[in-house]
C-alpha cells in the first residue's frame, strides 16, 4: 500500500520560491486591531526589473490560487493557473514586464496563514490564528514590494478575490499604483457569495477530522469537508449552460442508471468528486476558512463613507475593468458598480463585458477578447512609462 | 490651427494630416481645446485619439462593439463599452463640456431621451446624421417605391443600424420639441463639400446634405468658453 502523500501543511516549507521575511520579523498589525508577527511572504517573479523599477506587474490571486500563475506547479505538477495570461509575448509579458505574484497572506503555500508556525507556542496556529481581511493582504503585499525596493508597479492585477485586492490597492495606495485591472471583481462581497462560502466553512468545520481547526497536531486532516466545500465552490465558478457543454446528463463509464445507491453515476457527479479530491491535497481546510471570511468581509463602499467613489479619491491610477455574462457569482453588475463610482470620481477607467458562457472561471481560461483589451492596455500603459 | 481655416458659408474638407474621416474632422473642429468631452459610439477611438493627443482634451468614450472597445483601449483610451439608450444615465449632471454622437443618434431606440440625457452631462452636444431628405434618398423612394439606398446610405434597409431614419428638418423638429437650440450646423456632400446651414436655409440643406453635423445647445445657457 503506498503511503498518503502529505498534507500541505508539511510540504509548505519544502516549496520552491523565495520568501521574504517582512518588517525584520516585527509584528504586522492587522485591521481587527490584533498583531501578527512575525510575517512571511512566499512569491515567484519573472522577468526583470527595469532601471527605472517601473516595469513590475503585480499579480494578486484569487481564493484557490497561489504564487505558482506561471512554470509547472510543484504539487499538482500541472501547468500555472494563469498561464493563459503569464509568460513570454502573453499579456502579462515577461520579456518586457518584471512579474510579481506573491502567496496571499493567510494562504497555504509558504505565506504565513493558519498553517504557519505559531512562535508563540512552537505549534501551527490553527484556529488560534487571528481574522485577516483583504486589506491586510494588500499591507503585506506592500510589504513585500518595499522588501523587494519597489516604490510603484505599473500595474495590479487579478481576478474574483484577486480583482477585490486590486481595487482595495488602487484605494488604499494610490501613490503606488500607475495602472489596475480587476477582472470579473466586486467592491464587495455579495449576500448570496457571503452564503456559498458558509456552506463550504460549516462542511469543513462538520468534518470530525477538522478537530476545532488543531487537526495538525491529532494528524488527521479534514478532506471530506474540505473537499465538499470545494465541490460546492467550484459550481458557483461555472455557469448552466457550461455545465450543460460539458457534461449534460451524460452517465459515467456506463450505459444506464445503476440502480445502486449513490455512486457517481453521472458525468458531472464524478467531475465534481474529483475535483474535491484533487483540492484537499493542495490546500489547507484552515486557509480556506480564514480567506473565504476576509471576502466575506470585504466592503469597500462601507469602508468610505457608503459611497464608493470616496475610495478612489486621490487616485491617478487608470483602470481596466472586465467582466464576463455568464459570471452570476461575481456579475457584471457588480463591475459596474465600481464603473460608476469610478466615473463619478473623475478616474480615467475602461470597462468590457465579454461575451461568454464559462461563467466566472473564464478568466482563467482561453478568451482571446480577454486577452486583447489586457494586452491592448498594458501596452499603453507601458508606452505611458516610455518603455 | 483650425481644421476649418478660412471657412466661408460653403468650403471643401482637405485632408488632415491625422488621416481623419473629412466629416470627423469637421465635429473635431467645433470642439474647443482641452475641454472635457464623452464620445459616445467613438468606433475604433480615431476621433477621441485626435481630440485627446492634439488637442489636448480630457476625452472619455462609449463605444458598443467588443472590436472598438479593445481598439480603444490599445490606443490608451479610456473607453466603457455601453450603448447610449441604457448608459448614459450612469454620468452625473455636467461632467463634460461636449457630448459627440456621430452617426449613432439614428441607431439608438429612444432619440428624444438620448438627447436629453446629452443636455444633462454636457453643455453642448454635437450630433451628426445621416440626412434621408436628400434629393437623392428622395428620388430612390419615389421612383424605385423602396427605402432609399444611395451611395451614402449603402446598406438595404434590413442590414443597416440606422434604425431611426430622419432628415435634417425632422432632426431640428426633435431639437425645438425638446427646448432646444442649435449653434453651427453643417451640411456634408460627397463626404467634403460642406455648406454652413443658416436659419432659413434649412430646406436647402435637407435637399442637397448627405450628412449633416448640428451643434444642441441647451436653451439658455451660452456655449462654453475656453477652458485655461
Amino acid at each position: 500500500m503506498t503511503e498518503a502523500p502529505r498534507a500541505v501543511h508539511e510540504i509548505q516549507d519544502d516549496l520552491p520560491g523565495p520568501r521574504a521575511e517582512l518588517a525584520g520579523g516585527a509584528a504586522v498589525r492587522l485591521e481587527s486591531g490584533e498583531r501578527l508577527g512575525p510575517v512571511r511572504v512566499a512569491y515567484q517573479t519573472w522577468g526583470t526589473l527595469n532601471d527605472a523599477r517601473n516595469n513590475t506587474v503585480l499579480i494578486c490571486h484569487a481564493l484557490t490560487g497561489d504564487q505558482y500563475a506561471f512554470g509547472t506547479h510543484p504539487v499538482t505538477g500541472k501547468k500555472g493557473w494563469w498561464e493563459s495570461m503569464v509568460g513570454p509575448g502573453k499579456p502579462i509579458d515577461t520579456d518586457r514586464f518584471h512579474v510579481v505574484c506573491p502567496n496571499c497572506l493567510g494562504g497555504c503555500m509558504g505565506t504565513t496563514g493558519p498553517a504557519a508556525v505559531d512562535p508563540a507556542t512552537g505549534e501551527l496556529y490553527g484556529t488560534s490564528f487571528p481574522i485577516i481581511t483583504i486589506g491586510d493582504m494588500v499591507n503585506v503585499q506592500a510589504m513585500l514590494l518595499d522588501h523587494l525596493g519597489i516604490e510603484k508597479v505599473m500595474c495590479v492585477i487579478g481576478g474574483s478575490m484577486g480583482a477585490m485586492q486590486v481595487l482595495d490597492w488602487a484605494a488604499r495606495y494610490p501613490d503606488r499604483v500607475v495602472s489596475a485591472v480587476p477582472i470579473a471583481g466586486a467592491a464587495r462581497h455579495s449576500a448570496q457569495n457571503i452564503a456559498f462560502h458558509e456552506v463550504g466553512r460549516q462542511a469543513i468545520m462538520a468534518d470530525p477530522n477538522w478537530c476545532g481547526g488543531f487537526y495538525y497536531r491529532e494528524g488527521k486532516r479534514p478532506e471530506k469537508g474540505l473537499s465538499v466545500a470545494r465541490m460546492a465552490a467550484h459550481i458557483t465558478y461555472l455557469s448552466e449552460p457550461a455545465l450543460w457543454r460539458k457534461f449534460g446528463r451524460e452517465l459515467q463509464n456506463r450505459y444506464m442508471k445503476s440502480y445502486e445507491g449513490f455512486g457517481a453515476d453521472f458525468q458531472v457527479e464524478s467531475y465534481l468528486r474529483h475535483q474535491g479530491a484533487s483540492f484537499v491535497e493542495r490546500f489547507d481546510a484552515n486557509a480556506y476558512l480564514y480567506i473565504t471570511r476576509a471576502m466575506d468581509y470585504f466592503d469597500l463602499e462601507a469602508d468610505h463613507g457608503g459611497d464608493l467613489a470616496k475610495a478612489w479619491q486621490g487616485t491617478k491610477a487608470r483602470f481596466l475593468l472586465t467582466s464576463f455574462t455568464s459570471d452570476w457569482l461575481f456579475p457584471t453588475s457588480e463591475s459596474k458598480e465600481v464603473v460608476h463610482s469610478l466615473i463619478r470620481a473623475g478616474v480615467n477607467v475602461s470597462f468590457v463585458e465579454i461575451e461568454s458562457d464559462k461563467g466566472h472561471d473564464a478568466f482563467l481560461l482561453d478568451e482571446p477578447d480577454l486577452f486583447e483589451t489586457t494586452s491592448g492596455f498594458l501596452d499603453s500603459v507601458a508606452r505611458d512609462l516610455g518603455f | 490651427m483650425s481644421l476649418l481655416a478660412g471657412a466661408r458659408d460653403r468650403f471643401i474638407l482637405g485632408e488632415n494630416r491625422f488621416g481623419l474621416r473629412p466629416d470627423l474632422g469637421l465635429v473635431a473642429s467645433m470642439i474647443e481645446p482641452e475641454s472635457r468631452l464623452l464620445d459616445v459610439g467613438c468606433d475604433d477611438g480615431a476621433l477621441l485619439d485626435y481630440l485627446v493627443r492634439e488637442l489636448g482634451c480630457d476625452g472619455r468614450g462609449m463605444e458598443i462593439s467588443q472590436a472598438g472597445v479593445n481598439a480603444c483601449v490599445a490606443r490608451g483610451l479610456p473607453v466603457i463599452q455601453g450603448d447610449a439608450d441604457r448608459h448614459l444615465v450612469d454620468y452625473p449632471d455636467d461632467s463634460f463640456d461636449y457630448v459627440i454622437l456621430s452617426h449613432t443618434l439614428q441607431a439608438v431606440h429612444r432619440p428624444g431621451e438620448v438627447l436629453r440625457q446629452m443636455m444633462r452631462i454636457a453643455d453642448v452636444a454635437i450630433v451628426s446624421i445621416l440626412n434621408f431628405g436628400h434629393w437623392r434618398a428622395r428620388l430612390s423612394l419615389v421612383t424605385r417605391g423602396r427605402m432609399p439606398h444611395t451611395r451614402f446610405i449603402p446598406e438595404p434597409w434590413f442590414m443597416t443600424s440606422t434604425i431611426r431614419p430622419c432628415t435634417v428638418r425632422d432632426f431640428l423638429d426633435l431639437v425645438r420639441l425638446e427646448g432646444l437650440l442649435t449653434g453651427d450646423c453643417y451640411g456634408i456632400a460627397k463626404e467634403r463639400e460642406v455648406t454652413v446651414i443658416r436659419s432659413g436655409f434649412e430646406g436647402q440643406a435637407n435637399l442637397f446634405a448627405e450628412q449633416a453635423v448640428f451643434e444642441v445647445l441647451p436653451a439658455k445657457k451660452r456655449k462654453p468658453g475656453r477652458r485655461s
